[in-house]
Order: C-alpha cells, then sequence, then structure tokens
C-alpha cells in the first residue's frame, strides 16, 4: 500500500510556531490537472523521503500571474502578483521550489520588482541538490539501456538558462541521455506557452507539439523527460496523435527519480 | 590645372559624408520617437556584450557555413578599408601611395588586403548562390519578396563589384610599377592581382593609367555611394549591430517588464486607505496608454532593433509557429517596425516636423492581429538574432495594447482571465480545492 503524503501547509506550520526550510509552490497545473498532479505527488513523495521540511500553500496559493502576463494582461497579473507576495511575505518564505517552469519563472524573475524576493528554484535544480547532499540516492537499476531525451521548457532553458540541473539527474538514473536535433539554447517549444495553452492554435499547416514530438521520436527514445506540467500534456498529446502511446511514455524528472526510489 | 582632380575628389568626399550625415540625423530623429528607457546601468556588461556579439561575431558562428562566410567579409571590409584613408590622402593631396614609405609592412598590408578581397568575393558568390540558387528557405518567406529580395542581391553585387575594382586597380598598379611608370612608386605586394596584370601586357601605358585611374575612382565613389545607400538598406546592421548589442537585453530572457503605469493602479486599488468616492483630480495627467499600436509607443530600443535588423531571417526560421505554418514570423515584426517608422519619419519631414495622423498605425495597417495571438514566447527568435534583436518585446506590447485597451483578446483567452479572476487558476476550478490532490491516492 502507498504511504500517505504528508503534505504540511503553510497555516498548520506557522500555526505550531515553524517555519519550514523549502516552499513548494505546487502551481494550477500541479494542483488540477489530473496528469500534471501525479508529478506533483512523485515530487512530494521524494521530499518526504528525503525529510525536507517543506509545506505548500494549499488554499491560499493562487496562480502567479504567468498566464495573464503573457496573454497581455499586465492588469490582472499584477493583481494576482502582489495577493500572492502579500501571502508569501506574511508567512516570511525565504526559499520556493516549484514543478512548474512558468511559476518558476515569474516568482524568480518578475515578482521581486514588486516586492517578493524569494530564492526560487526548479524542482530539477533542487532534486539535483538533494542528490548531491546525499539526502537521496538514485539506483538506475530500472533504467539501465533505455533511452531517455529531454524536451527543454523554454521558460526553463532559454529563458532562465537551465540546461544542465535536468539532464544530470536523467544521467544519474543510468540511461542512456538522447539530444534532439534541437535541443538546449536552440530547444524547439512544445507549443503550450504564452498563453497558447488555453487557446486554440491560429491558423497552420501542423500543430506545433506535433512537430516537436517527431523530433522526440526521432531519437527512438523509451521515455520523453519533461520538467514542465505544459510541455508534458503536449508532449503526451503528440505521442498519443503519432500512435506510439504504447511505446513511448512522457514523464516528468521528478516522476524518474521516484520510479528509481520504488517511491 | 593639376588641382582639378583634388578638387573633384575633395566635392565627392565631402558630399558623400555630408548627404550620409543628414541620413545618420534622420535615423537618430526616428529612433528618438520611441519612448524613454535608462540604458545606464550595468556598463561593463554591455561593452562586453558589443565586443563579444558584434566585434567579436560569437553568435554568427551558430551556424557555421553561413557564420564563417559572413566573418571573411566582415573582416575583408574592416580591414581592406584601412586602405581607404590612404585613397583619401591619396585623392585629397594628389600623392600616390602615400603609406608605400612603410617599406615591407606595406607589402604586408596590401597583400592581405588582397588576399582578403579573393575570399570576400569567393564569399559573395557563395551567398548568392545561397539566395537565388539553393534557394534557402529563410529567404523565401513572403515577407522577402519584393525590394527585401532585391536589396539582398543588390548588396551582393555592390560588394562584389568593389572587390573586383580594387584588385584591376592593384592589378593595373603593379604592371605600371613592371613598367617603371612615372608616379608609380614601387611599393606593395600583389599576391592576387598580380594574376591579373598579364592582361594589361599588350596595352599601352596611357591605357593602362586610364584603367588603374578608372578602378581607382569608380572604387571610392562606389564606397561612398555604398555609405549612403545604407541608409535605405536593410544593410544599416554593419553600424547599428554595435550600438544595438551595447543596448541589448540584459535581464535572463523570460523576464517581462513589469508596467509600472498598472503598478501604480494596483496599488491604489489595494490599498484600504484609498478613499473610493474620490473625485478624480483635474490635473492629473492622461492616464498612459497601456501597451504598443504604434511605433511612437514602443521605446527606442525597439526601433533601433528595427533598423538594425538585417533580415537575415534566423529568427523565423528557429520560429515554432512560423516552422509550423504560421502567419507569424518575427523577422516581419521588424521589418513591419522599421517601415512604419520610416512612414512616419517622411510623415513628419513632409509636415514640418510634424507628425500629422495619417489613419495608419503598426497594428492593424502592418501587423495583424492573427500574427501576434500565434506567438509562444518561446524566446527562439531572441536567442537566434546574431545582433541581439529582441522581437518578442513588440509582440507582447502589442497583446498589451490589444487586451487592456481594446478588450480584443481571443474569446478562449478571456475565459481563462476570467478564470484567474474569479478562482485564481486558468481553469474553472475552486481555489477550496487546491489541495485535494494530497488526499486523492
Amino acid at each position: 500500500m502507498e504511504n500517505e503524503l504528508k503534505v504540511p501547509t503553510m497555516a498548520e506550520l506557522f500555526a505550531a510556531g515553524q517555519q519550514p526550510e523549502v516552499l513548494f509552490w505546487v502551481g494550477c497545473a500541479g494542483s488540477f490537472d489530473d496528469r500534471a498532479k501525479k508529478i506533483t505527488k512523485a515530487f512530494v513523495k521524494i521530499l518526504n523521503k528525503a525529510n525536507v521540511s517543506f509545506a505548500v500553500l494549499g488554499t491560499e496559493e493562487s496562480c502567479t500571474g504567468d498566464p495573464a502576463k503573457r496573454a497581455g494582461n499586465e492588469f490582472l497579473f499584477q493583481m494576482q502578483a502582489v495577493t500572492n507576495i502579500e501571502v508569501l511575505n506574511a508567512y516570511e518564505v525565504k526559499k520556493v521550489v516549484t514543478a512548474c517552469p512558468h511559476c518558476f519563472n515569474t516568482l524568480k524573475n518578475e515578482y521581486p520588482g514588486l516586492g517578493g524576493n524569494y530564492e526560487v528554484v526548479h524542482h530539477t535544480q533542487f532534486l539535483k541538490q538533494l542528490l548531491e547532499e546525499g539526502r537521496i540516492s538514485v539506483e538506475g537499476g530500472q533504467f539501465k539501456g533505455k533511452k531517455i531525451t529531454f524536451h527543454d521548457p523554454c521558460y526553463l532553458g532559454r529563458a532562465n538558462n537551465v540546461y544542465e540541473a535536468p539532464r544530470d539527474l536523467i544521467r544519474k538514473l543510468d540511461a542512456e541521455l538522447v539530444e534532439m536535433k534541437n535541443c538546449k539554447k536552440r530547444g524547439l517549444c512544445c507549443g503550450a506557452g504564452g498563453a497558447q495553452m488555453f487557446k486554440e492554435p491560429e491558423k497552420g499547416k501542423k500543430d506545433i507539439n506535433v512537430e516537436r514530438t517527431e523530433q522526440a521520436l526521432e531519437t527512438q527514445p523509451d521515455i520523453i523527460a519533461a520538467g514542465c506540467p505544459f510541455c508534458n500534456t503536449m508532449l503526451t498529446d503528440g505521442v498519443k496523435n503519432k500512435e506510439k502511446e504504447s511505446s513511448v511514455a512522457v514523464m516528468d524528472i521528478a516522476e524518474l527519480i521516484a520510479m528509481a526510489e520504488d517511491l | 590645372m593639376d588641382y582639378i582632380p583634388n578638387i573633384i575628389f575633395a566635392i565627392i568626399l565631402f558630399a558623400g559624408i555630408g548627404f550620409f550625415a543628414r541620413n545618420v540625423k534622420k535615423l537618430s530623429r526616428n529612433i528618438k520617437l520611441g519612448k524613454e528607457v535608462d540604458t545606464s546601468d550595468n556598463k561593463s556588461q554591455r561593452w562586453n556584450n558589443m565586443f563579444r556579439i558584434a566585434l567579436g561575431q560569437t553568435k554568427m558562428v551558430v551556424r557555421p557555413i553561413p557564420g564563417i562566410l559572413h566573418i571573411i567579409v566582415y573582416l575583408g571590409f574592416i580591414i581592406i578599408n584601412i586602405e581607404v584613408l590612404e585613397i583619401i590622402i591619396d585623392g585629397l593631396f594628389g600623392t600616390h601611395r602615400i603609406f608605400s614609405f612603410f617599406g615591407g609592412f606595406y607589402s604586408f598590408l596590401i597583400g592581405s588586403f588582397e588576399i582578403l578581397a579573393l575570399l570576400v568575393i569567393i564569399a559573395v558568390v557563395i551567398f548568392w548562390i545561397r539566395r537565388n540558387v539553393i534557394k534557402l528557405r529563410r529567404f523565401l518567406n513572403p515577407e522577402m519578396s519584393g525590394w527585401p529580395k532585391k536589396d539582398g542581391n543588390l548588396i551582393l553585387y555592390i560588394e562584389l563589384v568593389l572587390m573586383v575594382l580594387f584588385l584591376t586597380m592593384n592589378a593595373a598598379d603593379y604592371q605600371l610599377q613592371q613598367m617603371d611608370a612615372a608616379h608609380y612608386t614601387k611599393a606593395g605586394a600583389f599576391p592576387v592581382s598580380q594574376f591579373i596584370a598579364p592582361l594589361f601586357q599588350e596595352m599601352s601605358m596611357s591605357v593602362i593609367i586610364m584603367i588603374e585611374r578608372s578602378a581607382w575612382w569608380l572604387h571610392i565613389v562606389g564606397i561612398l555611394l555604398f555609405l549612403n545607400y545604407l541608409y535605405y538598406s536593410k544593410h544599416l546592421h554593419i553600424l547599428l549591430a554595435f550600438p544595438n548589442t551595447y543596448f541589448g537585453k540584459l535581464k535572463p530572457k523570460g523576464q517581462f517588464e513589469n508596467l509600472e503605469a498598472v503598478t501604480k493602479e494596483v496599488r491604489l486599488m489595494m490599498d484600504p486607505s484609498a478613499d473610493p468616492f474620490a473625485a478624480p483630480d483635474e490635473n492629473a495627467p492622461i492616464p498612459e496608454k497601456f501597451g504598443a499600436s504604434d511605433v511612437m509607443d514602443l521605446k527606442w530600443v525597439q526601433l533601433l532593433n528595427a533598423y538594425t535588423c538585417t533580415e537575415c531571417g534566423r529568427c523565423t526560421s528557429e520560429c515554432p509557429a512560423n516552422l509550423t505554418g504560421k502567419k507569424l514570423s518575427p523577422r516581419k515584426i521588424m521589418m513591419d517596425t522599421r517601415d512604419r517608422l520610416e512612414e512616419v519619419g517622411k510623415n513628419i519631414d513632409t509636415n514640418k516636423g510634424e507628425f500629422v495622423p495619417d489613419g495608419k498605425q503598426l497594428l492593424g495597417d502592418y501587423i495583424s492581429h492573427e500574427e501576434l495571438w500565434a506567438c509562444t514566447s518561446c524566446n527562439a527568435c531572441v536567442e537566434a538574432c546574431p545582433v541581439s534583436i529582441d522581437p518578442l518585446s513588440i509582440i507582447m506590447d502589442m497583446r498589451q495594447y490589444l487586451v487592456m485597451e481594446q478588450s480584443a483578446a481571443p474569446s478562449d483567452l478571456n475565459n481563462m482571465m476570467g478564470n484567474i479572476e474569479n478562482n485564481g487558476a486558468p481553469w474553472p476550478f475552486n481555489q477550496m480545492d487546491r489541495l485535494n490532490w494530497s488526499k486523492e491516492s
């Protein structure tokens, strides 16, 4: 049987006079999207296993405002930002980890100008650090000989120059890391950014996620690894479109680590 | 009578430089139509970027073939232009090869110029083949038909002709030196043009002198014409790449600016002590327009970006929207911005320094809504640009205008934004259910 997840909230810890090491910003996708919730749970399992003192905001969390800002609604973005910053500052949050590169980018880069100054890390950076500090150990056994290709999320890679943390984690799995023809700085977008996730694509000859999935499939991977809940959705749809869902899995790095740890 | 060529030369030189200065003034006036932006920060990093990206061409070699060819042409033009200094002195004072007293070093210089000139010719021919025979996709996008295509080829032809004139001039000079012609001091090394010189062997000295003089004059007049062609062409990048990389974005690419005007409004809305019934201040300045619908709403760096663009299309060829057949092309965004800015500039010229509304604007008349809504804000275009142009910032500014001034977002996005407003998530889920995942197995 699965162990029950320990998910303390900031409110609970605050009431008990405690301050966690890090706030886990779950994000809207991580909270509500069925696929992304699995990523959230996998990450929490790792945090629990490593005895990381963390907390979530729970019902006090709200959209960072990223999709509103990229859609051009600066008002809505700043309303969201200011509200969130009030909550975060009230809890005296110092460090934030999130599994969503859009939340990561917004919290890290766009909140400081509005009064929210935190150390913000992506969950792949956080996991890498846990590994380096020996707080988790990864046995790569079940991934041995598997081909994994990593899709760079735009808001993690190009936007913030984080390319190596997710790759280092994949290498730790003893898997063969294969690169797509467009990777790292020249990685191709999955098609979800800039609020595209929430609208129909404009007229064209192809969907972007299909184009990207084709690039991923060219590497003949067993697993397409992602580090973003939106990329995950887009690539999962792309793999279905190519009728490859029985042979190729789209998985988040956190899920891979959790699997390797038998969590 | 002996001074007539010198006087003619001086007139041509000053006319060429004067006309160019006039265009530079116009250019700078047009760029200053943009909004003020503070670029006084991080000077050392800015210089560093300029040296690395513009002078060092580091981003050109991301694509090795055009990158290396470009470096050849770039070095060729910079280094061969040392020769122009000599030509100007000779032209003004009636001397011939004034620097020849450097002796061995002079031979080394002329020799290197010749080899570079030959390499430039080879590179230019390959560039022409890439555009017109191989027909690379990025040179065939819809925005490249008409003038932009002609402009691209014209530049190659001019460069080719200038290099051929330079070598012809040297070849004739070399031949005259062999013939001990008066005035033609024995100086220089001619590793390339010595193979052209035999063509002149049968000719009389006066004909060769005529060829040498013609090539000399056409070469310098050609350079001055080319200088003045820049303003009317995409080729301005040879100058503007330097300031453009200096003023380029320093923050992480994912960081979009927070609009200050909005911050003020939001603070006021969130301020519990603000009087909701307060009468508006009669003298309050008219609130700033949100976002951009025309070039004057953009920042001056964005307008500098537009003039710097040399239409190479690396941005468009990396754009996920363009690659999948959408209308958006980041290069077209830059070209449209420049063309509209030129139109506004001409409007100001004809109306004695005052812009008279012409019923047109960048949004709609140049850039369509469809293009703007196709962008995924992935920054591939920004990363691809070898001279730090940021097409994404213009797209985002125009989206802001569409949404905040016109409420003209696609309906799907209005639903998404309504959800964020109502329940703090882009989907219609209850905020109170945000932690439900922790209880689901």
